[in-house]
């Protein structure tokens, strides 16, 4: 893969890169988690056949 | 911040047309057998809550250890059934129809941008995703990860059938998904043979240990209903996430394009 030149952000410091990526994933995380994991009710309930249609654990 | 902007960016346009990709074949494939199987929710009767009541007993059995998953006693604390009308019972749900139908959508796109978030920030530690072939075989992993991993264990369920307590089943799902993920991760990237066992035992043991089961499998849900719903959820999801990585791939592709030829402008 033609990797450095191309990534997305080519001149960032390494460790910088590191964490950008790592919040931009946990953000990803938190958004499914809360979407299709959380156990408030009004949440479940407007997200129901969401979470029965992707097998998250429901009910 | 502006990988951190440009992941985002490339994951929002490919979150939003999975997203919606997602709703559709879920408006035809797997919510009219979520509706069915609510008839026979409904039609339960006797000790069956019916369909609104039914999450509600669940909810509560979520913060006590009340077995949620007996069909025939489902977990309501003493007197939920009896007490108010259901729908009072747990709280705000969309009315049925378009406004259920819009929630559905809301939320597809929105974990869409979720899951693209995931795979974006991963796939670019390991170079990104460079072209829309790549990132199919990036949304298979996807797929591996989050639909057949855990839906092994935990088969796709529809309403009214038995299952364990939310909360241990939750927490096997996710542990599945990490495992899962760091597992081919390792065969994928770390070429070695060590490693490669290390992945595949990671992969296998939480099918070792088994997800969470009810304490009966007792359902309403005819045998050929659920059967249906499994091969639903199964295949729609793996198209979602073959859609999900291609256009990751495409997108990015023109993004980069773009900041090679304005010289780290976007960087």
């Amino acid at each position: 893969m033609t990797t450095a030149s191309v990534s997305l952000g080519a001149s960032v410091s390494s460790q910088s890169r590191f964490m950008q990526l790592a919040l931009a994933a946990l953000l990803g995380i938190f958004v499914v988690g809360f979407v299709g994991f959380s156990h408030i009710d009004a949440v479940h309930n407007a997200a129901h056949d969401y979470r029965h249609s992707m097998a998250f654990p429901c009910h | 911040m502006n990988l951190f902007r440009n992941v985002v960016f490339v994951a929002a346009i490919a979150g939003l047309v999975a997203g919606v990709v997602l709703a559709c074949m879920q408006a035809y494939a797997t919510v009219p057998l979520i509706l069915k199987a609510e008839v026979y929710e409904k039609a339960g009767g006797g000790h069956h809550h019916d369909h609104a009541a039914a999450p509600a007993a669940t909810n509560d059995a979520m913060s006590t250890v009340a077995p949620a998953g007996n069909a025939t006693s489902s977990a309501a604390p003493p007197g939920t059934d009896a007490m108010a009308p259901a729908e009072e019972d747990e709280g705000w749900a969309p009315a049925d129809g378009f406004e259920r139908f819009a929630f559905s959508v809301v939320a597809n796109i929105v974990t869409g941008i979720g899951f693209a978030l995931v795979l974006v920030a991963v796939s670019e530690f390991f170079g990104g995703v460079g072209n829309w072939r790549q990132g199919v075989f990036w949304g298979l992993a996807g797929f591996a990860v989050f639909t057949l991993a855990p839906g092994l264990g935990l088969q796709p369920e529809l309403p009214a059938m038995p299952a364990a307590d939310l909360l241990p089943r939750q927490i096997w799902w996710t542990a599945t998904a990490a495992a899962t993920a760091i597992g081919l991760g390792l065969i994928v990237f770390r070429r070695s043979l060590p490693l490669t066992i290390l992945a595949v035992l990671l992969i296998v043991a939480p099918h070792v240990v088994g997800a969470p089961q009810p304490d009966s499998f007792e359902t309403p849900i005819p045998e050929g209903l659920h059967h249906q719903f499994v091969v639903a959820v199964t295949v729609t999801n793996l198209v979602f996430w073959l859609v999900l990585g291609a256009i990751v791939g495409v997108v990015r592709r023109r993004f980069t394009a773009t900041a090679t030829s304005m010289r780290d402008s976007f960087a």
